[in-house]
């Protein structure tokens, strides 16, 4: 094993139980988090990326379930880990923020209530020494007056205020990985700014890794070192931030760069990606994104495999010069 | 031959949505059982259910010591047959159950209409009927009333509905609420529709499935009324379930028959009330849960 | 505040038309006088009760009157006591109280986990067993009830007396009794909201925090289901009052239930009256308490 991973996924596949059978949500998925390095999964909805961080953190609702492959954290494969493990692990060692500030948060439930249970359930200190170590965490996440916000109820706060709840939350018990699952999604424009600030300069000063689920680039281009795309359950494309946008070559992350709006407002023309991710009961058995590329010959009838191109840049198509790549996959 | 099709095929919807869902068919057998013994009740009783014969006084059922096969359920201490006894007395619950319902919903109906529909100082003063009604038991509201009046039959189906008709009005209201918000309504408002036609043509029609809800799970409730007040001997009858289940409280302890049998009686049929009730509920709307509050 | 004097504000009107149904009652049924006095009262007896009540007077006059001594707790005097009505009533309050409460209190104690475990193991056997007791439970008369737990309880096993007021074990059967279709419509209700709310994203962040599923359950997802359940008591005051009245009944409770009923059987109108009113402050109290009490639970909803 890597001796800076912290986080390896590896051949993760999770299935859905639903009334029209088994539906494969991630399909085969590996990569890798150092310490403290930033990723970002980029994908439309139904690409399976949520999916696949509910998997690390084994909350997967009562139908989905891991069928196959391992997600060794810090050495323990989490895939066979106990609930005990698992609990000790949660908001811990690995924490989670969600999408939607005001309903992850519990309405009944005073703020500083549901942050310093996580501390005085993860650490032996006292009542006293963690709503003192709640008003810090509220203080550094810039809230303002927090031993106000301390007492009073979600539903009293704004959105971009839940979401600095949220993370102070989920940074409570210094952890070691912290999931962001689309933080910013809920927000407006300038909110998600800040929140994205906080979460960097957070994990830049405390060495947290970061794994950020989104499906906005411009996001990834605030945050990310590294980028995953994932499509219809795989990853299609991987690679670090400067090589992702200035040599994209999956016609399904062009397409995506091609619908972002850039920072700089060079782009002449915004690009919608025509149709929708198939849905997994109807997968089709050659490239996934067949139905929707550009590129699409016979070839592409054929399952493509992720292949490496050059240092840390995997692409799973079949325009890309097969001789020039090794197989990743075993 | 059209229509004729239509209702065929609607009637075979209702007949796959019913064996689509056990607890509904089997609230829909226990009703159609209890209504085919209150019709056919002299057919079906072996005795009649006043019939006093002292020599078979106090038998117990057929499947203990000293039971007799002509007494299936037992006797009470006038030897009169328990079984006949209580197939009669799904008459007199029934036919009280079902009409004190038409009752109420005769009365409810028209007021949560006109509540809904007026709104103002009219809704005010009807909603204020509702509460004072609701602050007091129905049970308490039919004694009142009872205290003055001797309960004949049909006294009593009165007095029932006219302590059950707030949960019509509750209802038709709020549904009335909304519905007097669409784009149907208010065109037909517009264009000068009288409006006794409004209520007819537009709000009628749209809160029936409310209205068949309702009154299934009401004929539960006043069958419930009913069987209390028997058993305080206010009752319409004799022969009731309430009324036999409060002759064999004295005798718990050496004829536990005479009480336990028409308290059975009474929670089965109740029982498949409610299963059906719940069931149209989920069939016919399938967004409300419980009882609407206001 | 405000919020509370309005619905303090609301109480009165629902108390005149009370007075005034009762006081139709009263009058339209015939002479209220001779309803009022035992059948063999003499003459001057009648006119002196006549004259006391202003029953020559015109009709609104009579109304003023009544309703003026309905305010000062005057309901006449009840012919079999011998005495005013009210305090007879009152003197009978705590213990129809005591029976109302302990029969709320064992209805939320059977309901929660019933409700709670059918919701988490939706669709198992045991759910579909507690499913089919509480439309059983509601389903059951309770006098009935009443009386099979005293054959079971009391005559068979001889746990519990068979009726009367005193210690715990005289209170237990009539709570039960009384509580039984309470706790089976709690039941219900927590069943499909306790459902709906393990889907919520907050029960997933109390997840992600490391709580165990127990926790997860007991410390985030009961208390918001159980905020309608409040209201559903609110609602259902009435009808547990009502069966309280019947409950008393079956185990010789003395509170008001027995007393009410047998004043309709001896036509003691001036106890029944003064009942009513005594009931209908209860359950409007009940559904004020609630009210308070859903205000105090949920944050937010705000005093407006």
């Amino acid at each position: 094993m890597n001796e800076k991973a912290i986080l390896q996924v590896n051949q993760l596949k999770t299935h859905f139980l639903t009334i029209h059978g088994t539906v494969p949500s991630v399909d085969d998925v590996s990569f890798t988090v150092q310490k403290g390095e930033k990723v970002a999964i980029v994908g439309e909805s139904g690409s399976g990326k949520s999916v696949t961080s509910l998997s690390i953190m084994r909350l997967l609702s009562e139908a989905g379930k891991i069928v196959h492959g391992s997600i060794h954290f810090e050495g323990l494969n989490l895939v066979e880990a106990s609930e005990k493990e698992m609990q000790r692990i949660r908001g811990n060692e690995i924490s989670m923020i969600f999408q939607e500030p005001l309903s992850s948060l519990n309405p009944v439930m005073t703020i500083g209530k549901q942050i310093t249970e996580s501390i005085l359930m993860h650490q032996k200190i006292g009542k006293a020494k963690a709503k003192q170590q709640t008003i810090e965490l509220l203080t550094k996440v810039g809230i303002p007056r927090a031993e106000n916000v301390f007492s009073s109820y979600p539903h009293l706060l704004s959105g971009g205020m839940r979401q600095r709840v949220m993370i102070a939350m989920a940074l409570s018990c210094q952890p070691k990985l912290l999931i962001a699952d689309e933080p910013t999604t809920a927000l407006d424009v300038t909110i998600q700014k800040q929140i994205l600030n906080i979460v960097r300069e957070l994990s830049e000063r405390d060495g947290v890794a970061i794994l950020f689920i989104t499906h906005d680039l411009g996001v990834v281009a605030e945050i990310a070192d590294r980028v995953i795309v994932m499509y219809a359950g795989q990853v299609v494309e991987q690679g670090d931030i400067f090589t992702l946008f200035d040599r994209a070559l999956h016609p399904y992350t062009k397409a995506l760069l091609n619908s972002t709006p850039k920072l700089d407002f060079t782009q002449e023309e915004l690009m919608p990606i025509e149709g929708t991710v198939p849905p997994p009961t109807a997968m089709p058995t050659g490239c996934r994104f067949f139905d929707r590329c550009k590129y699409a010959a016979e070839d592409c009838k054929k399952e493509p495999e992720l292949v490496e191109v050059s240092q840390g840049h995997q692409v799973r198509c079949w325009l890309i010069n097969k001789e020039n790549a090794k197989t990743v996959h075993v | 031959m059209l229509p004729k099709d239509r209702n065929k095929s609607t009637l075979m919807k209702w007949w796959k949505l019913l064996l689509a869902s056990k607890t509904g068919s089997f609230g829909i057998g226990i009703v159609l059982l209890v209504a085919l013994t209150a019709l056919f009740a002299p057919a079906l009783a072996p005795h009649d259910a006043s019939e006093v014969n002292l020599a078979a006084a106090s038998l117990p059922p057929v499947w203990l010591d000293g039971g007799q096969s002509e007494h299936f359920l037992g006797t009470d201490r006038l030897g009169r047959d328990l079984l006949s006894r209580i197939i009669y007395g799904s008459q007199i619950s029934l036919l009280v159950g079902i009409s004190s319902v038409l009752v109420a919903g005769f009365i409810g109906i028209p007021i949560g209409l006109i509540s809904g529909y007026y709104g103002g100082w009219i809704d005010s003063v009807f909603m204020r009927i509702v509460d004072a009604n609701i602050a007091i038991p129905v049970i308490l509201i039919a004694l009142f009333i009872l205290g003055f009046f001797n309960p004949s039959l049909f006294m009593f189906i009165l007095v029932v509905g006219i302590a059950t008709w707030y949960t019509y009005a509750r209802v038709v209201r709020s549904e009335v609420l909304s519905l007097k918000e669409r784009e149907y309504v208010k065109a037909a408002k517009s264009i000068g529709v009288k409006d006794y036609m409004i209520f007819l043509r537009h709000l009628l029609p749209n809160v029936t499935s409310s209205i068949i809800v309702i009154s299934t799970l009401s004929v539960a409730t006043t069958i419930m009324v009913e069987s209390s007040l028997s058993f305080l001997g206010l009752g319409p009858s004799a022969i009731t379930w309430g009324a036999l289940l409060s002759d064999g409280r004295e005798y718990l302890a050496t004829s536990w028959w005479i009480a336990t049998f028409p308290g059975i009686a009474i929670t089965i049929t109740v029982l498949g009330i409610i299963l059906l009730g719940d069931w149209l509920r989920d069939v016919l709307d399938p967004q409300s849960q419980g009882s609407a509050r206001s | 505040m405000t919020y509370f004097l309005k619905k303090i504000a609301q109480i009165v009107p629902v108390l005149l038309i009370i007075s005034f149904v009762v006081f139709v009652f009263v009058n339209v049924s015939g002479d209220p006088v001779v309803l009022m006095l035992p059948e063999n009262a003499s003459n001057e007896e009648i006119q002196a009760m006549q004259e006391a009540m202003g029953l020559n007077k015109p009709v609104i006059v009579q109304y003023g009157i009544f309703l003026l001594n309905v305010i000062q707790g005057e309901f006449g005097q009840s012919f079999i006591y011998k005495q005013e009505a009210l305090p007879i009533v009152l003197e009978r309050l705590p213990a129809t109280f005591e029976l109302m409460t302990a029969a709320i209190i064992i209805s939320i104690i059977i309901a929660i986990p019933l409700g709670v475990l059918s919701a988490i193991k939706k669709n198992s056997a045991l759910d579909l067993f507690i499913s089919g007791s509480s439309v059983l439970g509601k389903a059951m008369p309770n006098f009935w009830l009443g009386l099979m737990l005293v054959l079971l309880f009391s005559v068979y096993f001889q746990l519990f007396p068979v009726s009367g007021r005193g210690s715990l074990a005289h209170l237990i059967l009539p709570a039960i009794t009384t509580g039984t279709a309470m706790a089976a419509e709690i039941t219900r209700m927590l069943r499909s909201k306790m459902l709906d709310v393990l889907h919520q994203d907050y029960m997933r962040t109390a997840r992600s925090k490391g709580l165990s599923r127990f926790s997860v359950i007991y410390r985030h997802g009961l208390r918001n289901s159980l905020l309608p359940v409040i209201t559903l008591i609110a609602i259902n005051v009435s009808t547990l009052v009502g069966g309280a009245l019947v409950t008393e009944v079956v185990f010789a409770w003395p509170g008001i239930g027995q007393l009410v009923i047998s004043a309709v059987h001896a036509r003691d109108m001036a106890v029944v009256q003064a009942c009513m009113f005594v009931i209908a402050l209860l359950v409007i109290g009940a559904n004020l308490i609630a009210d308070l009490l859903y205000r105090v639970v949920d944050p937010r909803i705000t005093y407006k």
